[in-house]
């Protein structure tokens, strides 16, 4: 698919770019790493108190590249997440080689996130409520789709539908298709699309969020197919990637052209939700899918959350 | 219009010129020396067309002269009843929808065209839709499930047009949209890459109970000038053919992988030499498909649609005991 070399090859998982970061190193002496330079208003800011803010910039909100892992920390219940089909691993079914093999780069790609590939799907709780929740990283090969993101994905909405839960997918893919791996990444795209089809089907909910960024097959497949699209402030989502536009029409992109906001304002997506509240729209959504197929009212506390036995969606 | 020699076909054409003189010298009848050289000709162009390399394979596929979605209707169709338009912004004319008849059968023909002159290359954008594009195919293949017709689609795409209207109204949604419908349409789609199977684009009304290729057609996630361009830094006459070998999209590569069902074979020496045999070829294939696949009923039919792409993949399984 289109791929924008631009997200990954010239600037690292946190969205700053490299020469930006050592034009414009902290001060001496502060240890790196405890200071970070937000990339959309310039200021250095303290790690640590970007963390606290859900890892966003506490100056100006952009919102900073997340991990799947603090992801998936942010939106579930304090250890409720119980990750599945952790023993898929990636090959190299082409032997694809450009300057580097697939198969090493994998290696070092598994060496440098900790990962065994881009996604990270399993089973846990939103405020008491039952979901199935998949992440792609985009630290891991720009977040792109090969058989093992697919095939995840894949049998994470057919456990959804066999365990009669909502769906939920955070996507963070500038590559969209992984090229490495052909066409088969191609048909990963028709395959997951296939089983939201039988999700559909069944009637179940299922949730897309878009974050920065949602490129290519991924954007053209799975992430644009949600009941509910949602997407966080400020990020790149679209089809063919801004170079690829620009060489075929040669004219000038609009500002802001292929961002949340675009998208929002063009009617392809439903909201635009700061990071921290994501947590809260969740359940809120799903509440209001799930409450008119419920036949009993569940018991709430004075704050609204449930206290009687999570139950099931369809 | 002069006609495009590709390099490797030279001497192909070298010998059809001789050919030509020898026959001219000696009207209507054929000599030892001619019948021979006609032979000789026959063989050239199976060895020269059998063991084409990937990027000699892309040049076959976008050759002008192949024949294109508009041949086929002409060539293999007894009629063609086109629907124009999505209902929603208007009408691509790089996806051409329409009632056709099949022999026996009344089908829907969905097909990618990519025009013949300058001005038919520029109506249709050189063959790259737009989201209303595959709005259009889809409303389409649902009017023909509605009726119980099979739907055929011809694939023949650079990929799906890059452009900001193309963006603003949400090319990757349509597009994710289709794969989703067509996975479900409870009618036989049968689909055949007959050129350019670009990406997403052609994948847009590629998910089908068979997929097959034309013997000289490519399919692949990005073209190798895009490929070429981010992994080579690069895409020029070097790095263009090696992006092509890396990316395993010939005809050969796909059967292999599992991805494609057929091979169809083109005439000696490409589709481009003989449209109306090729399209003789490609009109046994559908109408053979069709018939397989209508004495399946509707639920045999969408398990074994979401089984085939379902397989797709390959991965390895890591045991407790590593
Ligand atoms: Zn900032």
């Amino acid at each position: 698919m289109e791929t924008e070399r631009g997200n990954w090859t010239s600037m690292n998982p946190n969205g700053i770019r490299r020469n930006l970061a050592t034009n414009d190193r902290p001060k001496r002496g502060v240890p790196e790493g405890l200071w970070r330079q937000c990339p959309q208003c310039k200021s250095t800011i303290f790690t640590k108190e970007a963390a606290a803010r859900f890892n966003v910039c506490p100056e100006c909100d952009y919102h900073f590249y997340l991990p799947a892992k603090e992801r998936i920390q942010q939106l579930l219940d304090q250890d409720s997440f119980e990750e599945w089909f952790t023993e898929l691993r990636p090959t190299d079914p082409l032997g694809f080689k450009d300057h580097r093999e697939y198969s090493k780069r994998l290696i070092s790609e598994q060496a440098k996130t900790g990962m065994h590939d881009a996604a990270v799907v399993g089973k846990g709780f939103i405020r008491g409520r039952p979901v199935v929740l998949g992440v792609t990283d985009f630290a891991f090969m720009a977040g792109s789709m090969g058989s093992v993101v697919g095939e995840k994905l894949t049998r994470a909405i057919e456990e959804a539908i066999r365990l009669k839960l909502p769906l939920i997918f955070v996507s963070g893919s500038g590559g969209g298709a992984r090229m490495q791996e052909g066409i088969l990444s191609l048909m990963q795209m028709a395959k997951v699309s296939a089983a939201l089809a039988r999700y559909d089907s069944a009637g179940g909910l299922y949730i897309s969020i878009l974050t920065n960024p949602t490129m290519g097959g991924v954007a053209a497949s799975w992430a644009g197919l949600g009941d509910v699209i949602l997407a966080e402030p400020g990020a790149l989502i679209g089809f063919a990637g801004k170079r690829t536009i620009w060489n075929t029409v040669r004219l000038e992109l609009p500002k802001g052209f292929q961002t949340s906001e675009f998208l929002l304002q063009h009617g392809l997506i439903d909201r635009i939700v700061p990071r921290k509240d994501l947590r809260t729209e969740l359940a809120r959504i799903v509440d209001y899918c799930e409450r008119q197929r419920r036949r009993a009212p569940c018991s709430v506390d004075d704050h609204g959350n449930r206290t009687s036995e999570p139950f099931q969606l369809f | 219009m002069a006609k495009l020699v590709l390099p490797f076909e030279k001497s192909i054409y070298q010998m059809e010129e001789t050919l030509a003189e020898l026959e001219a010298k000696s009207p209507g009848q054929a000599d030892d020396a001619i019948r021979a050289m006609r032979r000789e000709l026959v063989s050239l162009k199976k060895s020269i067309y059998s063991k084409l390399d990937p990027w000699q394979t892309i040049q076959v596929a976008r050759h002008p002269d192949r024949p294109h979605t508009l041949d086929y209707i002409n060539l293999i169709f007894e009629e063609f009843v086109e629907l124009h338009g999505d209902r929603a912004i208007g009408d691509d004319r790089a996806i051409r929808c329409g009632f056709a008849r099949l022999g026996d059968y009344r089908v829907m023909l969905v097909g990618q065209e990519k025009g013949r002159t300058l001005q038919e290359r520029t109506a249709c954008f050189y063959g790259c839709a737009h989201p209303e594009g595959y709005r259009k195919a889809l409303r389409c293949m649902k009017l023909a499930a509605k009726f119980g017709l099979p739907v055929i689609c011809l694939i023949d795409t650079p990929g799906a047009f890059p452009g900001i209207g193309a963006e603003e109204r949400g090319q990757a949604q349509l597009i994710a949209t289709n794969l989703l419908e067509m996975s479900r349409t409870p009618t036989p789609i049968v689909c055949v890459v007959i050129g350019e199977g670009g990406s997403g684009g052609a994948l847009g009304i590629g998910v089908g109970d068979r997929v097959s290729m034309l013997e000289h057609a490519y399919y692949s996630v990005i073209s190798p000038e895009g490929c070429a361009g981010i992994l080579w830094k690069e895409a020029n006459e070097q790095t263009k053919p090696l992006a092509a070998e890396a990316l395993k999209l010939t005809a050969k590569h796909l059967l292999s992988l599992g991805v494609i069902d057929e091979i169809i074979p083109e005439p000696i020496g490409g589709a481009h030499r003989d449209h109306r045999e090729m399209a003789n070829t490609l009109k046994s294939y559908l109408v053979r498909s069709i018939r397989e696949l209508r004495q399946l009923n509707s639920d045999e039919l969408l398990e074994g649609r979401y089984q085939k792409f379902r397989k797709m993949g390959v991965f390895l399984t890591e045991t407790a005991a590593t």
